[in-house]
């Protein structure tokens, strides 16, 4: 064990903002080798259960393999590519899946504005009301998806009973998911209210960030509400904001535990994550499957890539 | 009374403007009454809307099935009925299922734990080549879409690939492997986070003092990162607990299959019966733990999570 560390005091523990620098000392080429054996489990893992099995989808997207199949495979181009763009099925899915992310993350992010902007005043009972909105985030989504089956009950649903005999807004009950034209609106109210109130505790986070004296000084010098909040609040708030707005999209993009459970593979609600799965395992069509696979991959990939560039990760 | 940091003599504002700024409403209690009752309209609102869906699975898991099913509805039960706990309970199949869930869900954990704080030290606590290029990695694996891999990880657990390994297809370890995509990144990137915000000191002094690398992680950092172990330890519980597209598509039976996948199985005594308070009884017994969980960690949480989501 090298005792001398007071001449070049290891290097890692001086100024980190300063740029790296090749470890001069044996003790700093020992760190290094220690610091690779430390990461080496957790790269390995990536390797072997993400990153081969990502190569091997890239690859097989451009075969017609067949899972249980002793037919030998083979290469066909673009053919699955080809043939998921002229699908209707794929198309349809693709559509829904937009329509499913668009909706969804905007609502959550007005309702979530919202909600946050109520809580971060102070009143009686605010560590409660804060507490409590972690519940729904806390349900897993197939519970919370079996729980809104039942409240979406053609006959019996306490959605019905709500709307038809307590508020009287409708004047007849609806099959909320069995009726085509309603089943994705009443699937994307379940990720709204799934997903709402941790929007609204990742923006309150970032209100609180916003000292108060500058709502105080803009007080004094005579803006209204609204001015504060198109002129402070959401200039300030544009970062959390932007971080929550990419994470969620990309989370709704692969949308599949919520409509699988509520509608498996009806064609009026199908995601291409759904069409995917579809294909891969159901239809035993790895090709073709891969191939949706590689396209929501890299509609993904483009928004991680975004993400990214907003965290610095050289301050991290 | 003016707030401490914006002082007359600091600011340079008159003093009545400042009055004026904390006492606006003087003239106006009707209105602030208005506006205090709107506000709590407001809170009912928003706890009604979180609160009533997980209120109302409560409700209909302990309501007799002949009340169940009337219309309009009754929104408080009269009577309590623990048979649909008691049918869901004496199911062998979803204890078998809940078992699974607790074996799967802590074994990841455990791995995801080990292996992300071996690495969370590396990349938090030293310099060198290529960090900067594993936290990307990192970060970007936090978001990966494991629908992407969903066929080609079928094919690997069947054992179906270039390295002669045994078929796993419907065992709890497929589950806790594959697991480790969603829960080693989101470990790693958030213990990575802790073990930096670390004060230097500590380890500093054990350094010079002779103590090597691997004997102040373990007796030093380790023990000082306990409260982030436990908060990322309870997040990566709760994803894997809730997962459901691995679980659904890598078992076939109940020797491995989990919670989320009986529910969504779940059926009645016989297929002339609507299932649903049973799966309701069903639904309250898997998410009870979680939210008892999450109530009692409920700070450490949010802070878990804003690091993890959003640290801009």
């Amino acid at each position: 064990m090298s005792v001398n560390v007071d001449v070049a005091p290891l290097p890692e523990l001086a100024d980190r903002s300063k740029t790296w620098r090749a470890p001069e000392t044996s003790l700093g080429r020992s760190r290094e080798r220690l610091a690779w054996l430390l990461v080496l489990p957790s790269l390995l893992v990536v390797a072997i259960v993400a990153l081969y099995p990502l190569i091997e989808t890239f690859r097989l997207s451009f075969t017609n393999t067949r899972l249980a199949s002793t037919r030998e495979p083979r290469s066909v181009g673009f053919d699955n590519y080809q043939t998921l763009l002229q699908e209707d099925a794929f198309r349809s899915a693709l559509s829904h899946t937009v329509i499913f992310t668009i909706s969804s993350v905007l609502l959550e992010t007005l309702l979530g504005l919202a909600i946050a902007l109520v809580i971060h005043s102070n009143f009686r009972g605010r560590g409660g009301v804060r507490t409590s909105m972690l519940v729904p985030w806390a349900i897993p989504t197939v519970v919370s998806a079996s729980m809104w089956q039942w409240m979406y009950h053609d006959v019996f649903g306490v959605v019905n009973d709500i709307l038809v005999n307590q508020l009287h807004v409708l004047n007849q009950k609806v099959a909320w998911l069995a009726n085509p034209a309603t089943a994705l609106p009443a699937i994307i109210a379940v990720d709204v209210w799934k997903t709402t109130p941790f929007m609204a505790l990742l923006l309150l986070a970032g209100l609180q960030l916003i000292p108060g004296d500058v709502y105080e000084a803009s007080t004094v010098d005579g803006a209204s509400k609204i001015q504060q909040f198109f002129q402070i609040t959401l200039p300030l708030l544009k970062p959390a904001l932007l971080v929550a707005l990419i994470f969620r999209t990309l989370d709704a993009f692969r949308v599949f535990d919520v409509i699988y459970v509520m509608k498996q593979f009806a064609s009026e609600t199908m995601t291409v994550a759904v069409y995917a799965r579809q294909q891969l395992i159901d239809l035993a069509l790895l090709g073709r499957g891969s191939a949706a696979a590689v396209i929501i991959f890299l509609c993904i990939f483009s928004f991680v890539i975004l993400y990214t560039r907003l965290i610095r990760v050289e301050e991290i | 009374m003016a707030s401490t940091t914006l002082t007359p003599s600091q600011s340079g504002i008159p003093l009545e403007r400042i009055e004026g700024l904390v006492i606006p409403k003087r003239g106006f209690p009707i209105g602030h009454i208005v506006s205090r009752i709107l506000f709590w309209i407001l809170i009912v609102f928003i706890l009604l809307y979180t609160l009533f869906p997980f209120y109302w699975a409560v409700v209909s898991s302990l309501t007799f099935d002949s009340q169940l099913f009337n219309t309009p509805a009754s929104y408080w039960p009269s009577q309590i009925d623990w048979s649909h706990y008691e049918f869901v309970l004496r199911n062998d199949n979803f204890i078998k299922a809940l078992e699974n869930s607790v074996i799967v869900s802590v074994g990841t954990v455990a791995v995801a734990l080990l292996f992300g704080s071996f690495a969370a030290y590396a990349l938090g606590r030293m310099q060198f080549r290529g960090r900067t290029a594993i936290l990307y990695i990192v970060l970007s694996m936090t978001m990966f879409p494991s629908v992407a891999i969903l066929g080609s990880l079928f094919l690997m657990i069947r054992g179906d690939w270039f390295l002669p390994t045994p078929n796993i297809y419907n065992t709890r370890i497929a589950l806790v492997i594959t697991y480790l995509i969603f829960t080693l990144p989101f470990t790693v990137w958030v213990m990575t986070q802790f073990f930096k915000a670390m004060p230097g000191e500590l380890e500093e002094a054990a350094l010079v003092d002779g103590a090597g690398p691997m004997r102040v992680f373990w007796q030093i950092l380790l023990p000082l990162a306990a409260p982030g172990l436990v908060t990322t330890g309870l997040l990566a519980f709760i994803a894997a607990w809730n997962e459901f597209l691995f679980a659904l598509t890598f078992t076939n039976n109940y020797d491995a299959r989990t919670v989320q996948v009986a529910i969504s199985q779940f059926s009645g005594r016989s297929q002339f019966e609507l299932p649903y308070a049973n799966r309701m009884a069903a639904s309250v017994i898997v998410t009870l733990p979680l939210i008892v969980l999450v109530l009692i960690f409920q700070r450490k949480i949010l802070a878990g999570l804003t690091a993890g989501a959003v640290k801009g």
